[in-house]
């Protein structure tokens, strides 16, 4: 083992092992997360947000471990693995957004401890916009 | 480290049956759709470590087609939930 690290050899494998095992646990750790989120949170709008932030870094330190393990020990540059990093970067909190708008619009309460509620009010305020340029016409 | 990788499956598929959990007992629709999306998202990472344990490169490739899979299927979801149809001509 000594001989090894003073060859250099051994060490950026071993930098690498203890960055794969940052990543992945910081993932795991996440997706768990997720999971305690989506059963234990009252409503559809906070689950949403347990849902699409913390499963998106979960996800993304999982599949960054992953390309990390298959660059430096396998010598396998998948070019995959980062558009498909950036692509779920981008559209995840897409889709939790549009979910949660669709789920407003359904007409689905929200949790009786909500403070606050700045959706209705817009939406009604968009309404009397779009009837005074119709009786305008 | 192949240790670690099973034990990083392991808890990644217990939070998958919480997932399950939610898809099958939600209240309304739009839960089940949340559920859904983080079932897509779960599974693309349980394929991620999979392919680290047996140490094969091919499953990447279905990494990115589930990602994108599962983003469309939500959008299909959230559009029919909203709109009551996926595919219409009335531009709003």
């Amino acid at each position: 083992m000594r001989n090894s690290w003073r060859e250099g050899r051994f060490s950026i494998e071993i930098l690498v092992d203890i960055l794969i095992i940052l990543l992945i646990g910081t993932g795991v750790l996440f997706s768990a997360v997720t999971a305690l989120g989506l059963i234990r949170l009252p409503d559809v709008y906070t689950r949403t947000h347990a849902a699409s932030k913390s499963s998106t870094l979960g996800v993304l330190s999982i599949l960054l471990g992953t390309f990390v393990h298959f660059w430096f020990n396998e010598g396998i540059f998948n070019t995959q693995m980062v558009i498909a990093i950036a692509f779920l970067f981008i559209t995840q909190p897409v889709a939790g957004h549009l979910i949660g708008r669709a789920a407003y619009m359904t007409g689905i309460k929200v949790a009786e401890e909500t403070v606050r509620d700045d959706m209705g009010p817009a939406i009604e305020k968009r309404k009397n916009n779009q009837q005074e340029e119709l009786e305008n016409e | 480290m192949i240790l670690f990788y099973w034990i990083a499956l392991m808890i990644v598929s217990f939070s998958f049956a919480g997932l399950l959990f939610r898809l099958v007992k939600g209240p309304t629709v739009a839960d089940r759709v949340v559920a859904l999306d983080a079932i897509g998202v779960t599974l693309v990472s349980i394929v991620a470590l999979l392919s680290l344990i047996i140490e094969t490169e091919f499953f990447l490739e279905v990494i990115l087609l589930m990602s994108i899979l599962s983003f469309i299927g939500t959008a299909a979801f959230a559009k029919f939930l909203e709109r009551g149809e996926i595919f219409d001509r009335d531009p709003r």
